[in-house]
């Protein structure tokens, strides 16, 4: 089957219900998608999938044919996307395990709703756990990207 | 902890040329003093240790020679080696501080590396390589600077080699030494500084000097960390490298009885099925064949001697036994005596003409760590021994038992630690329960293996905090001043029957009653007691962020809160009279009160409930402001005050108090790991539930000003949430929450 990640298109011979985050990680090495609980509950296999965020973990890579599949590695060349940039002035990250989810979450948000209350931050991002409790930085980062967007 | 500090006695620190060119500065264990009583004893002297291994340690240039603390490399970097791991805890960030408080380099420049496993690196606090206890930042403060004060002084020692001139006539400035008109970077001197021997002894600044201990620092790690560059121990890749999953008995201590591969085997992309002492392991080449391949095997368990285990049970004996006389942890006056003249006793409230009884119980389930990233842990054979890539936070006994797996020394084993994907003490693990697993099926494969855990095998597989009841029984005198206090504790022991057994005196295990034993509240009142009941299930505990302070601060500070009420007393006024002789504590209750605007109506539709808590080394208060909507508790703000002595960076400690707060509140409301017939119950995030983003409270933090000695920060802002929370749902709705995880109906 033929995937297009990152803006690049991949041929892989897989099995037909292997799930996405498996192909990503073990066939393609793009190991900053994160298993977290292969049930779609936790968020941490979070992609893009022509915009929008997509639980990796449960989604066989099949039927992702001819979508446009964005990773945390092909979200900016060196981390300087907004939501990145934030990220970093607000010193979010802990274990950063659950954080490449948690960006492409947010960077879906903000496409969705430019200046999104808290409330729809709650709403966005609350299926995406943080064990290490980063939360509420995460909604002032987000708050934060959307100021660095707008400007 | 400033002024001089003497490396000499034993040479213990040498200086060597850095792979590629530079200077690496090291510590290392003497031969013939050996492992970490050589090390124990340096430091008790005060000395640091260290021979360098010279450019001879050449072998990958991945690796650093194994007692490397810091390289200043020609390219002008500075790369610092982290004897703990990095689990989010953000000591990526705080031990470089510590080093260049003291080296005056380009922060800039810096970049970190996990160190490899060796005794050198063995903890200042436990003696071995390990992170926990909340030790990291403060038992590394001595040691991190002294290793930026020899560099430093070496790379002055070099420049005023090079230009004639005195050392003392040379100064430092962000990365160069300077003298005069002339200035040379550190990396340009590194090489010289290298050939150089190591001073006899350094100068630590003073406290009133540090420029850079105190100052809020963003963490290092973030760029990767943002860019999913990380590695984690799931994200090691290597070639050749299958992946295996293991079929698990479904009671604790089961066993394989007999097992048919063939289904297993016919799934594509599985390699080897194997049996190991934990189960069957099924290993292909990705999760996914290791997984499919897994739930195609057929296994016949023999469900061994736990079979029956049953939470609710153990839940009804633990409370059955803590009606009764256990070992006494701590006693002052005659608790037995006045509760005894202290009225009727039995039911919550029962006031006597003028004395007031109280009885109270208060549980606590078994929790499960779940860190984000599910264990896991990758092993590789090599021609001189073993390599081993995992997120641990126990290298050195990880490095002991692989090698007693493989029958090989330990030194032939190398860990490389990753990344954790948090560990909040699974990860401390005293059985090495994942790596043993790894290195199990690596030796019977002829191709490296990374043996991952699925979600369910990580909430299922155990090692839990361990459940426990108190039943707490308590007077008050004519003045409403508490007068007796008993508290029996039922659970089961971490430590026994573990290589830490020793700690385990006169039959308590600390780590059972920590936090009430030793409680400021109970050693003041006149008559009080604390006994512990010590019981075995056959369920695997562990420690679990804060440990045993996860459940006595909530009993303490719940049945406080309950003689506060009870005496008509506000809750903040009787803990200020009771913490009269600890007025450290009693600053931090009265700073996290006056910020929470205790006194001041709430917002309408909420309550304020508070609890102060020490442990680790430091005290943190929190003030709960609580709701209920729709039958469910809304936390909507807690403010969290801390004095954790010397802070050395402010911003990670209010990461830390906001990661506790979520942690420990969503045990509060969630956190529940239940058996029955044997089995857990719950399996993954949607019946183990954590705290999720619209449950987070605001958190604001107060961080008290302090020159005492620094304590932990990863750990103390867990143990006050629950009471806080529970103190406040009392005030709102008089309803007394005494179980965990919280049920309002």
């Amino acid at each position: 089957m033929r995937l297009m990640v990152n803006g690049q298109e991949h041929e892989v011979a897989v099995p037909e219900d292997m799930p996405l985050l498996w192909v990503l990680r073990d066939v393609l090495g793009l190991t900053g998608t994160k298993f977290g609980c292969g049930m779609a509950q936790c968020g941490a296999c979070t992609v893009l999938v022509d915009g929008k965020p997509l639980r990796s973990c449960v989604r066989p890579a099949a039927s992702m044919t001819g979508q446009a599949i964005t990773t945390i590695e092909g979200l900016s060349a060196h981390g300087e996307h907004p939501v990145q940039v934030a990220w970093a002035e607000v010193d979010v990250v802990q274990c950063g395990y659950c954080q490449s989810g948690q960006i492409l979450a947010a960077v879906a948000l903000l496409a969705a709703k430019p200046q999104p209350s808290d409330a729809d931050i709650d709403a966005a991002l609350g299926g995406n756990l943080c064990r290490c409790g980063t939360y509420q930085r995460i909604r002032g980062a987000v708050h934060r990207a959307a100021e660095l967007m707008r400007s | 902890m400033s002024g001089r500090t003497e490396i000499s006695r034993r040479s213990f620190l040498k200086t060597s040329a850095a792979v590629g060119g530079g200077l690496v500065v090291g510590f290392f264990v003497p031969a013939g003093l050996g492992g970490r009583r050589a090390l124990a004893q340096a430091l008790s002297e005060g000395e640091g240790a260290g021979e360098g291994v010279g450019a001879g340690g050449a072998a990958p240039a991945v690796l650093p020679p194994a007692n490397a603390f810091l390289r200043i490399g020609s390219d002008e970097s500075v790369t610092v080696l982290l004897a703990h791991s990095e689990m989010g805890q953000g000591i990526w960030t705080t031990l470089p501080m510590l080093v260049n408080e003291e080296l005056d380099a380009d922060w800039a420049r810096f970049r970190v590396e996990h160190a490899p496993a060796a005794a050198v690196y063995g903890s200042t606090a436990y003696h071995v390589q390990m992170t926990g206890g909340s030790t990291t930042t403060w038992s590394e403060l001595d040691r991190y600077r002294q290793v930026g004060a020899v560099t430093r002084t070496l790379l002055v020692a070099a420049a005023a080699a090079r230009w004639g001139v005195a050392p003392g006539d040379c100064r430092t400035d962000r990365g160069h030494v300077v003298c005069g008109e002339r200035r040379a970077s550190y990396g340009s001197l590194a090489e010289d500084a290298a050939k150089l021997p190591p001073p006899a002894r350094v100068d630590l600044k003073p406290a009133s000097d540090w420029k850079v201990i105190g100052r809020p620092t963003r963490r290092l790690d973030t760029p990767e960390k943002t860019t999913g560059r990380a590695q984690f121990g799931l994200d090691v890749r290597l070639p050749g490298l299958l992946t295996a999953v293991v079929a698990r008995p479904p009671t604790f201590g089961g066993k394989v009885k007999s097992f048919d591969a063939t289904a297993a085997r016919a799934v594509p992309g599985v390699r080897a099925v194997v049996e190991i002492p934990a189960g069957v392991a099924v290993a292909g080449d990705h999760f996914w064949a290791a997984k499919r391949g897994r739930d195609a095997l057929k296994v016949e368990w023999d469900e061994g001697p736990h079979a029956g285990i049953d939470s609710a049970r153990i839940r009804e004996d633990l409370r059955a036994r803590a009606r009764t006389a256990g070992v006494r942890a701590a006693s002052g006056g005659d608790a037995a005596r006045a509760l005894a003249a202290g009225g009727p006793a039995g039911s919550a409230g029962v006031a006597g003409a003028a004395k007031i009884a109280l009885v109270a119980e208060y549980s606590v389930p078994y929790l499960a760590h779940a860190p984000m990233e599910p264990l896991n842990c990758t092993v590789r054979r090599t021609a001189a021994g073993c390599e081993v890539w995992t997120g641990t936070q126990f290298q050195t006994v990880d490095q002991a038992r692989v090698a007693e797996i493989f029958g090989l020394k330990p030194e032939q084993v190398s860990i490389h630690t990753t990344f954790l994907g948090g560990g909040f003490g699974r990860r401390a693990n005293l059985a090495s329960d994942f790596v043993a697993e790894a290195a199990q099926v690596a030796r019977q494969l002829d191709q490296p293996v990374k043996l991952v855990w699925t979600r369910d095998d990580d909430i299922r597989g155990g090692y839990y905090r361990p459940l426990a009841v108190h039943r707490l029984e308590g007077t008050l005198d004519e003045h409403g001043a508490p007068l007796a206090w008993r508290q029996r504790i039922a659970t089961q022991s971490i430590l026994a029957g573990t290589p830490f057994t020793a700690m385990i005196k006169d039959g308590i295990d600390p780590t059972c009653v920590e936090g009430a034993s030793d409680s400021p509240y109970v050693t003041a009142i006149p008559h009080h007691r604390v006994e512990l009941h010590t019981v075995e299930t056959g369920v695997p505990v562990l420690w679990w962020r804060s440990v045993g302070h996860t459940h006595t601060a909530f009993a303490v500070e719940s049945f406080l809160d309950e003689l506060a009420h009870a005496a008509r007393r506000d809750p903040l006024e009787l803990r200020r009279a009771l913490l009269a002789k600890a007025p450290r504590v009693r600053a931090v209750l009265e700073l996290a009160a006056e910020k929470a605007g205790w006194g001041s109506p709430p917002p309408p539709g909420r309550a304020r409930g508070l609890a102060v808590h020490e442990s680790f080394g430091s005290i943190v208060a929190q003030v709960a402001e609580v709701g209920v909507e729709g039958g469910q508790i809304r936390v909507h703000r807690v403010v969290v005050a801390v004095d954790c002595g010397i802070c050395i960076n402010p911003l990670g400690v209010r990461a830390q108090m906001e990661s506790a707060v979520a942690f420990g509140l969503g045990a509060a409301l969630h956190g529940q790991v239940t058996i029955e017939r044997g089995r857990v119950v719950e399996s993954n995030f949607h019946d183990y539930r954590i705290l999720r983003l619209y449950e987070m409270p605001r958190v604001e933090v107060h961080i008290v000003e302090s020159h005492e000695k620094p304590g932990g920060a990863g750990e103390p802002g867990t143990p006050p949430v629950a009471p806080a929370v529970a103190n406040a749902v009392f005030a709102l709705t008089g309803k007394r929450l005494r179980d965990l995880p919280f049920r309002l109906a």
